[in-house]
């Protein structure tokens, strides 16, 4: 199954040389979802200006195709309106990566649930 | 590069003299061995001989071995035949919780026809406790069922003493009156050609075992099955097997899978002292090198060729497909790499927290393992581990 991934050069090069990837300093918000018995833990933090997504980062504990999804979904969002980012949707994420099995979706769909828990994190903050 | 095979708990090559002495018997002598002509019978003179050398190297008597499909058709047969082939009511089974999914899925099968199943738990080095497997047999216990050695992790079980409380269960039974008999089967697959195997010795009356496991081909296999056992055949039709299991005998196949027992049996020693040797370096280098790192399964009573390990906060699969890139090729335990999305049920039972199994790797080493191999390998490891490590929450 991993062999079918040297056909997807997407999630190798995402796999191999995530974007945006680390913790962040004073973040305006954080996201985390997945837990350590899933096998899925993803963290987004996100610095936000006038509604503005100026930076993202990521951190996965996860599989390749775990790591590519949420380095995909930080070059989608960043430079985005909040607005905007909340209609990223795990589909775009795999329009972006291509094909992949389909058990592997749900990588896809933590990292758009990963997205939104940072959002939501940044409303409860400045509500 | 060299491609670094470390996988063969889940399949090896083909040995080249395995191969040299199948290849006759594909177009040359290519009869069919129910036939009676002379074509037929050069057939049948290969698998007689194939049947013959086997029983001599295993120490059994050839009419009790019956030639399967695999590894996975004799466990079904052993449990489905065994315990149809008996027709008792009210049966009753044992076997391990970590056994292979060709017989914990036969199991729940079973369990689904109305026959009790007991799934013995165990430590957690993966050892089955022989004290709960004698409190947990019954008078309607028919069958007990624990794999030599296990796959994942390489614990091999007490099967000496397993034998020693079944023999002791008849010797009960005989006393009380209970006609129902009790069997002891094993699945061998990892352990046939790797280990001694002393059928009579260890009290079996069944054992599977697969060809491919041991550098035969794929797509045969077999079931010792004690003289005096009935057994209700999977496959009905003709009477091949001496009716135990229809189809035209796998000539090729049959001739490769003795053939390959052979070599085994003459490398036997020799290999267990260069894999264990192997085995130790591979896990002493990892457990040193890597810090928060883990050997699953024991380091006593362990395949000579097992190492499995999780290295905390690096997920499985994504350690895999990393070392695939580079040419390196294990197994894990995780999630994520079963299309199930469930971790080993092995590392599970053995009552390792969830982020272990998920962390887990398995290197199976072989005949053509090379300790350089192992050495780069190991440099890699750490490369990957370091890479992931740096890409995750978990510090």
């Amino acid at each position: 199954m991993p062999g079918c991934f040297k056909e997807n050069n997407k999630i190798m090069d995402h796999f191999f040389h995530p974007r945006n990837m680390g913790a962040m300093e004073n973040s305006d918000a954080v996201g985390k979802i997945g837990n350590p018995m899933c096998g899925d833990i993803m963290h987004i933090y996100l610095k936000i200006e006038d509604n503005i997504i100026k930076d993202i980062k990521f951190q996965t504990y996860g599989c390749a195709v775990a790591i590519a999804s949420t380095s995909v979904l930080t070059e989608l969002v960043k430079g985005k309106t909040l607005a905007q980012a909340k209609k990223i949707s795990n589909k775009k994420i795999r329009e972006v990566l291509g094909e992949m099995p389909v058990h592997k979706y749900h990588c896809t769909i933590l990292a758009e649930q990963a997205l939104k828990s940072a959002i939501e994190d940044y409303k409860k903050k400045h509500d | 590069m060299k491609k670094i095979y470390l996988d063969y708990s889940a399949t090896t090559p083909v040995d080249k003299r395995v191969a040299k002495s199948m290849h006759p018997y594909f177009s040359k002598i290519f009869g069919n061995a129910s036939s009676l002509h002379s074509s037929g019978k050069l057939a049948q003179k290969a698998l007689n001989d194939s049947r013959g050398k086997i029983a001599q190297l295993i120490k059994v008597n050839p009419e009790e071995i019956i030639f399967t499909s695999g590894g996975s058709e004799a466990d079904n047969l052993a449990l489905k035949g065994i315990t149809s082939g008996l027709n008792y009511p009210g049966q009753h089974i044992i076997i391990s919780s970590i056994e292979h999914h060709a017989i914990l899925n036969t199991a729940h099968f079973l369990e689904k026809q109305g026959i009790e199943i007991t799934y013995l738990p165990v430590d957690k080095s993966g050892f089955i406790n022989i004290g709960d497997l004698e409190k947990a047999i019954k008078p309607n216990t028919t069958l007990v069922s624990v794999m030599h050695a296990n796959n994942e992790v390489g614990a091999i079980q007490p099967l000496k003493e397993i034998g020693q409380i079944i023999k002791k269960e008849r010797v009960k039974r005989e006393k009380d009156n209970n006609s129902y008999p009790i069997y002891f089967h094993t699945d061998a697959v990892q352990t046939l050609g790797h280990i001694p195997f002393d059928v009579p010795d260890l009290g079996i009356d069944s054992f599977s075992a697969s060809a491919h496991k041991l550098h035969g081909p794929k797509g045969v296999g077999m079931l010792y099955l004690k003289n005096g056992i009935k057994i209700e055949p999977l496959i009905h039709g003709g009477a091949h097997e001496r009716g135990r299991r229809a189809s035209t005998e796998n000539i090729p196949g049959i001739v490769g899978f003795a053939k390959a027992l052979e070599l085994a049996y003459e490398e036997m020693d020799e290999e267990i002292e260069r894999l264990s040797e192997m085995r130790d370096y591979l896990i002493d280098n990892i457990l040193q090198k890597i810090e928060k790192s883990h050997l699953n399964g024991p380091r006593q009573n362990r395949l000579p060729n097992n190492v499995n390990v999780s290295i905390e906060g690096v997920e499985g699969e994504a350690m895999l497909i990393d070392l695939d890139y580079f040419d390196i090729y294990c197994s894990t335990g995780s999630a994520c790499s079963s299309a199930s999305l469930e971790p080993s049920h092995v590392l599970t039972a053995m009552k390792l927290p969830p982020e272990i199994s998920h962390s887990s790797l398995r290197f199976s080493l072989g005949r053509w393992t090379k300790k350089k191999d192992l050495d780069y390998t190991i440099k890699r490891l750490i490369l990957t581990t370091n890479r992931l490590r740096n890409i995750s929450p978990i510090k």
